[in-house]
């Protein structure tokens, strides 16, 4: 394997600091987080930073914390083990944390990171449907300010995002959801997590004890350029009662609405049929609560 | 570029002067000279590389030397305490846990890992930790196995 080749190395205390590097230093650099697609892309995709800028010693920038309004903010170097393992999201979200889990090894995960999992914009990033379904908002920092701005709207292609060089995802923020609210991400990938997604699904809704569906959203990974909401999806379902049938029906419209590409891992015919069945699967699987252990989270896909 | 790193690797101070860009893999194996922790693949698919970082299992071929100032690192060399054995080498011996061995360093270290936190995991739960780590020889039922018999050794000396 390929070694990594010579760059400046920069450890900035302040998000302030880290910024101006960027922006005094000038193009090819980049920020280190976890580094466990930072470091890869320089082993074997011959990327070449002039410089790096390791985040890890700014302080603040990890840790998940309830608001007073119930707002859940979790800190972008917050790594996906911690995510994964967390008490408060597996009771509050659990299927952020199946997201978070699908990731790499727990090697990898311990290094991960949620902001790194986002900043990175792969489109097959797993915790992004989960965060795009949960309307999540992303706060975004430079040395000349902060501004926040929804992680649906975040992603602007494979590996572009609307962040200029010089600005640090520093945190995300779960709005309050409803007492109701049930999701399910299913990665659907045969090796699983040591593996990309052929494709991710992340649905949520409020599940009322009628087992009508209110603010169903409906998210597709791996299938187009960026995450993408399967709008007409998620109409389907809206103010109706959840059945096996219009779980299939809202799956049919999904796999419509995904614009895949064929690949090394799939055709793009395939994912388009996977993403109707994976969207079905994940509305139904939804209603019937979190899975129980990794074996039941695998089985349930089938 | 070149820094200063103080860490601490198997419990010792170490001070040197590297170039950021080493990886923790290379500093180990070729600079300090600890060749017990192995290179597979180089992109954290195979886990052989695993070594403890802070306490927890990370792929050493993914770390730039620059992180490490202030780092507590543990590899396959520490594992042991004193004159001893740790039960998770104890229990791959017993069991034939290894068979090339090649892989061997990264699934004791992310045994221990596992062991660390829960001294009673099921199959499922040790499956599932080393689901990154891989045996080329695919013997994983004895890995398993090892496993659960050093999760027992543990528990019957603390019970």
């Amino acid at each position: 394997m390929k070694r990594t080749e010579a760059f400046d190395f920069y450890q900035p205390a302040t998000l302030q600091e880290a910024s101006q590097l960027l922006k005094d230093n000038g193009p090819g650099g980049r920020f280190l987080a976890g580094g466990t697609d930072l470091v890869i892309a320089m082993k074997e995709k011959g990327l070449l930073p002039k410089y790096i800028v390791d985040l890890k010693r700014v302080p603040g920038l990890s840790g998940i914390r309830e608001n007073s309004d119930g707002s859940i903010a979790i800190g972008a170097l917050t790594t996906l083990y911690t995510i994964e393992t967390s008490a408060l999201i597996k009771k509050k979200y659990p299927f952020l944390a199946q997201s978070a889990a699908e990731v790499g090894s727990i090697q990898i995960r311990n290094r991960a990171t949620i902001g790194g999992n986002i900043s990175n914009a792969s489109p097959s990033a797993d915790t992004s449907p989960a965060l795009v379904a949960l309307g999540v908002t992303a706060t975004i920092a430079s040395a000349s300010g902060e501004r926040k701005i929804p992680v649906e709207e975040f992603f602007k292609g494979p590996g572009q995002s609307v962040m200029n060089a010089d600005e640090i995802l520093t945190e995300i923020t779960i709005p309050k959801t409803a007492a109701n609210l049930v999701g399910e991400y299913i990665k659907f990938s045969p090796r699983e997590m040591m593996d990309l997604a052929y494709v991710g699904v992340a649905a949520v809704y409020n599940l009322a004890a009628d087992k009508k569906c209110t603010g169903v959203r409906i998210v597709l990974g791996a299938v187009a350029p960026t995450p993408i909401r399967a709008k007409r999806a998620e109409a389907v379902l809206e103010g109706q009662i959840l059945s096996e049938a219009l779980a299939e029906k809202a799956g049919q419209t999904a796999a419509e609405e995904a614009k895949p590409i064929s690949d090394v891992r799939s055709s793009a015919d395939y994912r388009r049929a996977m993403v109707g069945t994976m969207t079905k699967r994940a509305l139904l699987n939804a209603a019937t609560g979190p899975a129980k252990s990794w074996y039941d989270r695998r089985d349930r896909r089938y | 570029m070149n820094k200063k790193i103080d860490f601490t690797l198997n419990g010792k101070a170490v001070s040197r002067d590297v170039p950021t860009h080493r990886l923790l893999l290379d500093l180990l194996r070729d600079e300090i000279g600890a060749t017990g922790t192995k290179e597979g693949c180089g992109t954290g698919d195979c886990g052989a590389c695993t070594v403890m970082m802070n306490g927890k299992p990370v792929n050493s071929c993914l770390i730039l030397s620059g992180e490490l100032a202030g780092a507590d690192i543990v590899t396959i060399e520490g594992l042991k305490i004193g004159a001893e054995l740790h039960a998770v080498q104890k229990a791959f011996v017993q069991d034939g846990g290894a068979q090339c061995g090649y892989c061997t360093p990264g699934m004791l270290m992310m045994s221990k890992a596992l062991l660390d936190s829960n001294n009673n995991p099921s199959e499922e739960e040790i499956r599932y930790a080393l689901s990154g780590n891989l045996c080329r020889c695919t013997g994983y039922a004895k890995i398993v196995q090892a496993v659960q018999d050093a999760a027992a050794m543990l528990r019957s000396k603390n019970p």
